[in-house]
């Protein structure tokens, strides 16, 4: 199957900026894929987003979304993304179901009118159920300047929704929602994933978020420095390593030379070893053990290492 | 269709905001409200005692149509805050033109500026200013074209600018001078060469002499309040207004995405 997204040797160079904010990076997204973009503040994943969504040109490279390419056909390319920006791009006088409204009639879904009840079934119906399905049912005739900043979060996904694009971009978008906002939000993509098979395009500082992905990337310095599964990007640039120890250090030492398996010693002896190696090198040592301690990376060890290589 | 109905949500939005906002829609008549009444209603008492001319109606028309172009203008230079902070962000992102987004925001402004021009409408009575329902037909269309020639004044100084610290600077300073230029409060018959042309290039000016052209009609101090006739001045800002917004909109688009 044709990737949702698609991208290559794409470069972005500000202007009057002598280096690349993106620099020549390449990847694609499978359809309903969760696909994840890392890095730290000023990596690039923003003006990544911006190229994709068609608000800024690429330097050179291409990107093609759903096969269009987003320089060349980026009114079709509109037509097929929803966005969610890192700043909230709600109107605070209007009410949340005005807000819906308005991107309705923009993406030529529905003829304008200028009440809720003067629009056609069709998308009264649709905003209920998409309200029902974040949880905002009562809340749509309110003014968005009295919602809280989930709330606000979730009217834009709402809105973002309708259109039925096939890949949703989020920039961010948990920044600054407190921890019970960003579970909620969390589960409502799920459930929006699940039920509607969007493709999701997320960038993020929070790397417990990328975890679920199918496909992170890990940018720094507008370059790519890590790119798979999370379980991949783990193992790639992370060592995971047994610690062993015993009473008699001496012993365990002479052992471990015997066995011909590989260490380096400070207070305790580090293995570099994972998964099934490390079953079959404590089965083969005789030396009582006094330590046994595995290390697994998470992701968020993984991520500063690279941050810090690159 | 759909682009028209574009527009016509781009232009309800503006004119919701306005009228969801008591505190903006006070505040924006407070200079009108000052201008014609303390600044006419001063001049008519200290010069226009003993003189035939009336410095309130000369004052309210020029304030009305000073008014109206700068709100327009205004208005559609806040483009440029607006797509960092809000809807704006998304209309950006929406798969309709980028000229339907400029005319959708256009006509918005003209909506937002001719609410205002109520109650400038409202400021000149008080002050004394006397007019009969052809002059409020004439005030209607001449205030229309004002606001569409502002808006698209807004257009070519939203192209040349950066960010919203930058518009807040000069705005002040592309729009103060044409108070003087365009002669609302002053009368500009007779300049020294270099402010005449200075005059000349001021796009407020066509907008004053239009609504004193249309406004004055008929009176006898017509050839003391009024330039050039109505037809000139039209013609002028319908040039105008297509060579800024043609311009203006080609240069905001390339600007926009080559950053």
């Amino acid at each position: 199957m044709q990737p949702v997204v698609e991208v290559e040797k794409l470069t972005k160079r500000y202007r009057g900026v002598k280096e690349n904010a993106v620099d020549g990076i390449s990847f694609s997204v499978a359809a309903g894929e969760f696909f994840t973009l890392l890095g730290p503040n000023g990596a690039g994943k923003t003006t990544t987003i911006s190229i994709l969504t068609t608000t800024l040109n690429a330097t050179s490279g291409t990107a093609r979304i759903a096969g269009h390419d987003v320089r060349r056909a980026a009114s079709a390319v509109r037509q097929d993304i929803g966005i969610i920006f890192q700043q909230p791009s709600l109107d605070f006088n209007l009410t949340a179901e005005e807000n819906v409204r308005f991107h309705a009639v923009l993406y030529g879904l529905y003829p304008f009118r200028p009440t809720f009840s003067s629009m056609p079934r069709a998308y009264r119906q649709q905003v209920t159920e998409l309200a029902a399905l974040l949880g905002l049912e009562n809340e749509m005739g309110k003014a968005v300047k009295k919602f809280s900043g989930g709330m606000r979060r979730k009217l834009e996904i709402i809105r973002s929704l309708l259109h039925k694009p096939s890949v949703l971009f989020l920039d961010e978008p948990t920044s600054g929602l407190d921890p019970v906002s960003r579970h909620t939000l969390w589960e409502y993509m799920r459930r929006v994933r699940r039920e509607r098979g969007t493709t999701i395009f997320l960038t993020t500082h929070y790397l417990e978020e990328a975890e679920e992905a199918d496909q992170t990337c890990i940018i720094n310095h507008g370059r790519i420095v890590a790119q798979g599964s999370p379980d991949q990007v783990k193992s790639q640039l992370t060592e995971t390593y047994v610690l062993i120890d015993a009473e008699n250090h001496s012993q365990l030492r002479d052992e471990l030379r015997r066995l011909k398996i590989k260490f380096t010693e400070a207070s305790s002896f580090k293995i570099n070893a994972g998964g099934g190696d490390i079953q079959r090198i404590i089965k083969a040592i005789d030396t009582p053990l006094s330590l046994v301690k595995t290390h697994n990376p998470s992701l968020e060890d993984a991520y500063l290492e690279i941050i810090k290589e690159s | 269709m759909r682009e028209v109905y574009a527009v016509l949500t781009l232009a309800y939005r503006d004119l919701l905001k306005l009228l969801r906002d008591p505190t903006r829609l006070i505040s924006e008549l407070m200079f009108p409200l000052l201008f014609i009444v303390i600044l006419g209603g001063s001049l008519q008492s200290s010069f226009g005692a003993g003189s035939k001319f009336d410095y309130i109606t000369y004052i309210f028309t020029g304030v009305f149509a000073q008014t109206l172009f700068q709100s327009a203008a205004m208005g559609v230079v806040s483009l440029i805050d607006d797509r960092e902070n809000d809807f704006s962000q998304e209309v950006f992102v929406s798969p309709i033109s980028r000229y339907t987004i400029i005319l959708g925001k256009i006509i918005g402004e003209t909506l937002v500026a001719m609410t205002q021009a109520l109650g400038i409408l409202v400021f000149g009575l008080l002050a004394g200013v006397r007019f009969s329902i052809a002059n409020l037909i004439g005030l209607g269309w001449s205030g229309i074209v004002t606001c569409l020639f502002g808006a698209a004044f807004g257009v070519i100084i939203l192209s040349n600018l950066n960010n919203r610290r930058t518009a807040d600077q000069v705005f002040p300073y592309i729009m103060l001078p044409q108070f003087f230029l365009a002669g609302v409060f002053n009368p500009i018959q007779g300049l020294p060469w270099y402010l005449d042309f200075l005059s000349h290039i001021s796009p407020m000016r066509y907008a004053v002499d239009l609504t004193r052209a249309v406004f004055y009609g008929g009176r006898t101090d017509y050839v003391h309040a009024v330039l050039q006739g109505p037809v000139y001045n039209l013609m002028l800002m319908a040039a105008g207004f297509v060579v800024f917004l043609l311009i203006g909109t080609f240069l905001f688009v390339r600007k926009e995405q080559n950053r």
